[in-house]
């Protein structure tokens, strides 16, 4: 009698997981990077190109990288919750301006308001490489010791942040 | 027909711009064969269902330039792979290695049908042991 229930359960089992499957979004790839150091870069800083930007001063603090650029419109979509956590104090908010011209991401973030603690320019995309970025905007968390916490690609707004951040966050501040 | 060859070359002429790597050759036949092969073999990660040979995405044009360098740099496939999966994971290549995680993907058609033929095998022997006269169903007992 309990055979005829094993094809159902089969059958339940294949169901669950196609349920699973289609709920994930396969334009959504883990980064590798997790857990691992963060890819070294120096790169100019955007609105003034003598500075630089580095690996080094994402540590000390939990902080977050932001991948963007102007030809990105769901960047656009983005910013104005960057704008606002920016005021928030939450975490320190650093830009990786990827595969874009200088004159247009100035322009942009004097229309639209600057965010960022300090934002990197990486006109070439080479870093973008280095860091496994495929499509902006892409966001990673990083830690104080300068580990890969965490990467969102897409959008950020409230929710994905108080579900997906502000736990990893909370963490890494009792982590040291 | 005028206007069908009209088409035809109209698609001939296009067809020579779906050349999508516009970078130069390698003057080493071997070299240009090896880098040929690698970038029909990796993803491109923005488009996906691409390989970087195939993509006129600008990410697939910077891996294709990546890899050109780090060819004429004198690094081997498997380098160049693991440059690759070390930033964008195992999915940025078409054909999976055969090893760790990946090693699944490999094995699985076998052993399912492995697990196929063991099941078929089994009921045949079951049914085979049966009265051949018997009528009535094997679930009575």
């Amino acid at each position: 009698m309990w055979r005829y229930l094993i094809p159902v359960a089969i059958f339940g089992a294949l169901i669950a997981i196609f349920v699973r499957g289609l709920a994930l979004d396969p334009s959504e790839l883990p980064s590798p990077l997790i857990g691992k150091p963060a890819p070294e870069f120096t790169l100019p800083e955007l609105e003034d190109g003598t500075k630089t930007v580095s690996t080094a001063d994402l540590k000390g603090k939990v902080s977050i990288l932001n991948v963007w650029a102007t030809w990105c419109v769901a960047c656009r979509q983005e910013h104005p919750f960057l704008l606002r956590l920016a005021k928030r104090n939450e975490v320190a908010i650093y830009g990786l301006n990827w595969r874009d011209q200088a004159s247009k991401a100035n322009q942009w973030l004097r229309d639209l308001g600057d965010p960022y603690t300090a934002t990197a320019l990486d006109e070439p995309g080479n870093v973008g490489i280095d860091w496994g970025v495929y499509g902006a905007p892409e966001t990673f968390l990083i830690g104080k010791d300068g580990t890969v916490l965490y990467k969102h690609i897409s959008p950020l707004n409230e929710q994905v942040w108080q579900e997906e951040f502000v736990p990893r966050i909370a963490a890494a501040e009792k982590a040291q | 027909m005028r206007i069908i060859s009209v088409f035809v070359s109209a698609f001939l002429l296009f067809s020579t711009a779906l050349a999508i790597d516009s970078g130069e050759k390698f003057k080493d036949p071997e070299l240009q064969a090896r880098y040929e092969k690698i970038i029909s073999e990796v993803r491109c990660l923005k488009c996906q269902n691409q390989t970087i040979k195939d993509s006129a995405a600008f990410l697939a044009g910077d891996l294709r330039v990546e890899i050109r360098r780090m060819l004429m740099e004198g690094m081997t496939d498997q380098q160049v792979f693991d440059f690759l999966v070390q930033r964008y994971g195992e999915f940025a290549l078409y054909k999976p290695r055969k090893e760790g995680k990946t090693l699944l993907l490999w094995l699985a058609p076998a052993l399912l049908f492995l697990i196929g033929a063991l099941a078929i095998g089994f009921t045949l022997k079951r049914r085979m042991a049966l009265p051949i006269d018997q009528d009535a169903p094997e679930e009575q007992s």
